[in-house]
């Protein structure tokens, strides 16, 4: 068998892999999500992440909403290469300070309408690095932030729920 | 190791002040400035160790510089001490003879305004000369609020000649991922010279965990390297529980070790479909992802945290491992078995692929051996060194072998990243199978001042904690070393005569943390 029929083999036994995942709930949500990203934002709604100082964690978690499993993406939310095409900016970390001009010149080349999601407890307040002669002590020392996704970090479950109130409140 | 200690100095006449056996297997031997450089070389030489850790600590009425060698076949560490007139706050620098110290030396300076005479690059790695006012060392203990002085800029080194252009990219990149500044200079296609500017997600952990308790440390710890966080929490724990003379149950050990290999396995994924993305190769990347969910999904069942954080506590383990938790761990194994199988043939199957790997990102061991590359990226250029091989007790008890290679581009980390990744599950599997009932946390926990070294080789390489406690129990210093901090050189010597599109997946292949080396 060359390579290719055995790819096309294998997602024929393997089916589609996203249903698999435990939770019902997230589909439920997710549905909930997607109808709202449909109204509110012409079906895609697109995300620019930042790091300012995060422990990692957080990134590998917002990478893990985009695998084959929770597939975000799905539900119309989309994480984009440039600020340009974003509707919002979803930021990590404490600020250290040699992030802050870099952030706040993404922030500058996003198209309004924008807001800012901070994500992570440390994006909060600092959290574990709060009184550090090095960090700004959260985004909204930077930026205006206009909603939280509280965890340290959150699970994709815990994003994907958050983003849902999120857009629901806006 | 007293013998070889005087042996040592006889064959390269060298003369030393004091020496001091600490714990078991740490040894200092405190010099003359102009013994410093001689001494260093030599240990160098004979253990062809390099630079394991180099950092200064302050005292009332001086500062004392270390730096830390492994000896292997001892299984011991040694440190050459050297100590500093606080009016006169200089040392020899040793980053000419032995190239690994150059990034240490220059820390040392930024951090607490110690000045290595002879290295010749003065600039900084992690305070911003654009954001933080020159003569203010935050490690000094006298430091409270930054002074106001004048800001400065950072000097990128200039490539020059026809046709040679230069593509700076960052700190923000495309990806979700952390920030970084990469200075391409390319002459047509390939890149001849690549200049990594780090220090974005500086924090400032290592002034932070001055004062703190341990146990309030073992937190701040895992937040080095957010997905190495066993690792780091271990080696600070074992320096910690060494200082105080706590006895750790075999248990307790075997336990973090699963949870190593555990983080290990992880982040090997993570590393493994990174490299089939960056190539374009979507599904075997969509399949390392699926297995690696569901390596995430074990470890919030076994730990409730997906990142396996607050496993470890000082003097133990913080939960048993259950026997339901032992099939649960049975039954993911032998599920993704399949899909492992299956991720390998693709890689190994698909010629295409193979021609984007091979022989591309080619780390010579030479240039791994000067910039002190470790861990596995320093293993796929035949450097066979592994923290795993008698520096770690747990270990001892399973034969274990390290997996090497000697071609060092990106094939080859790949290759050993996947045979890890099945090395770790056989290594699971034998510390469950002689996990006893006996307890997993040390019966007497009592504070003492004194200092001492942790080691763990996470999935990276080797993590390094040098902690010193007062009699209240308090961090008075506390020196970490992520394997990343030396492994970026190695890239940025990698990607040489290589083209831009391939370094995503030159990256991919060391998977180095940005935390981990800014702290
Ligand atoms: S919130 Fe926690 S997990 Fe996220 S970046 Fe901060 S320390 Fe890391």
């Amino acid at each position: 068998m060359s390579t290719l029929d055995k790819l096309i083999t294998n997602c024929l036994r393997r089916g589609i892999v996203t249903r698999s995942i435990e939770a019902k709930e997230y589909e439920l949500l997710g549905a909930e999500l997607k109808g709202l990203i449909n109204r509110r934002f012409a079906r895609s709604f697109n995300i620019r992440e930042v790091d300012t100082g995060s422990c990692g964690a957080c990134e590998a978690e917002i990478i893990a909403a985009n695998n084959p499993l929770y597939d975000i993406s799905r539900f119309g939310v989309n994480f984009v290469a440039s600020p340009r095409h974003a509707d919002a900016l979803l930021v990590t970390g404490p600020v250290s300070k040699n992030m802050v001009l870099a952030l706040k010149k993404t922030y500058e080349a996003m198209p309004e309408p924008k807001f800012v999601i901070s994500c992570g407890d440390c994006a909060f307040d600092g959290g574990v690095f709060l009184n550090s002669y090095y960090v700004e002590g959260g985004i909204s020392k930077v930026l205006p932030v206009a909603f939280h996704i509280p965890g340290c970090p959150p699970t994709p479950l815990e994003i994907i729920k958050k983003l849902l109130t999120v857009l629901n409140k806006l | 190791m007293e013998k070889f200690l005087t042996d040592l100095e006889t064959n390269y006449k060298l003369k030393s002040i004091k020496q001091l056996k600490n714990h078991d297997n740490e040894f200092y031997v405190e010099v003359a400035a102009a013994q410093f450089n001689a001494y260093c070389l030599a240990l160098h030489k004979t253990f062809i160790s390099t630079v394991m850790t180099m950092f200064a600590e302050e005292q009332k009425d001086h500062f004392i510089i270390y730096c830390g060698f492994a000896a292997e076949k001892m299984a011991a560490w040694i440190f050459v001490v050297l100590k500093v007139d606080k009016n006169k706050p200089e040392f020899p620098s040793i980053a000419r003879q032995i190239y690994a110290a150059n990034l240490f030396e220059r820390e040392m300076r930024e951090m607490f305004g110690l000045e290595p005479t002879g290295n010749p690059d003065g600039r900084r790695l992690r305070l911003h000369d654009e954001v933080w006012p020159e003569g203010n060392f935050p490690l000094r203990k006298d430091f409270g609020k930054e002074k106001d002085k004048a800001l400065g800029e950072y000097r990128f080194s200039k490539v020059d000649g026809e046709g040679i252009f230069e593509v700076p990219v960052g700190p923000v990149h495309a990806g979700i991922i952390g920030p970084g500044h990469f200075r391409f200079s390319v002459a047509g296609e390939p890149i001849i010279n690549l200049e990594i500017r780090l220090g974005f997600t500086h924090r400032g952990i290592e002034k932070l965990l001055e004062g703190k308790t341990v146990n309030e440390a073992v937190k701040l710890s895992e937040a080095v390297s957010g997905v190495s966080s066993v690792a780091h929490s271990w080696a600070f724990c074992q320096a910690a529980e060494k200082i105080c003379g706590i006895k750790v149950p075999r248990s307790a050990n075997y336990t973090r070790a699963i949870y190593l290999e555990l983080e290990r396995m992880y982040n090997h994924l993570a590393a493994i479909g990174g490299i089939a993305l960056d190539v374009g190769f979507s599904q075997p990347a969509a399949l390392a992802a699926i297995i690696k969910e569901a390596l995430h999904q074990l470890n919030e069942k076994l730990t409730g945290s997906r990142f396996l954080k607050g496993t470890n506590v000082i003097g133990g383990a913080a939960k048993k491992i259950s026997s339901e938790e032992e099939k649960l761990i049975w039954g993911t194994f032998s599920s993704l078995a399949k899909d492992f199988a299956e991720l390998k043939e693709m890689l190994s199957g698909s010629v295409s692929f193979l021609d984007r790997v091979d022989t591309t990102g080619w780390l010579r061991k030479k240039s791994a051996e000067d910039f002190g590359v470790l861990g596995l990226s320093g293993r796929a250029s035949g450097i066979n060194f592994d923290l795993r091989q008698g520096f770690m007790p747990p270990y001892d008890d399973l034969d274990f072998k390290i997996a090497t290679a000697t071609t060092g581009d990106v094939l080859a980390r790949l290759n050993l990243r996947l045979e890890e990744f099945a090395a770790s599950i056989s290594i699971i599997k034998k510390l469950l199978n002689s996990l006893s009932a006996e307890t997993i946390l040390a019966a007497k926990i009592e504070n003492r001042a004194g200092f001492g070294l942790g080691v763990v080789e996470g999935a990276r390489g080797p993590v390094l904690y040098w902690v010193s406690l007062n009699k209240s129990g308090k961090i008075e210093r506390c020196k970490i070393v992520d394997p990343s901090f030396r492994s970026w050189q190695g890239l940025s010597y990698a990607v040489l005569d290589n083209i831009i599109p391939d370094f995503p997946v030159c990256n991919k292949s060391f998977d180095l943390s940005y935390a981990g080396n800014d702290l």
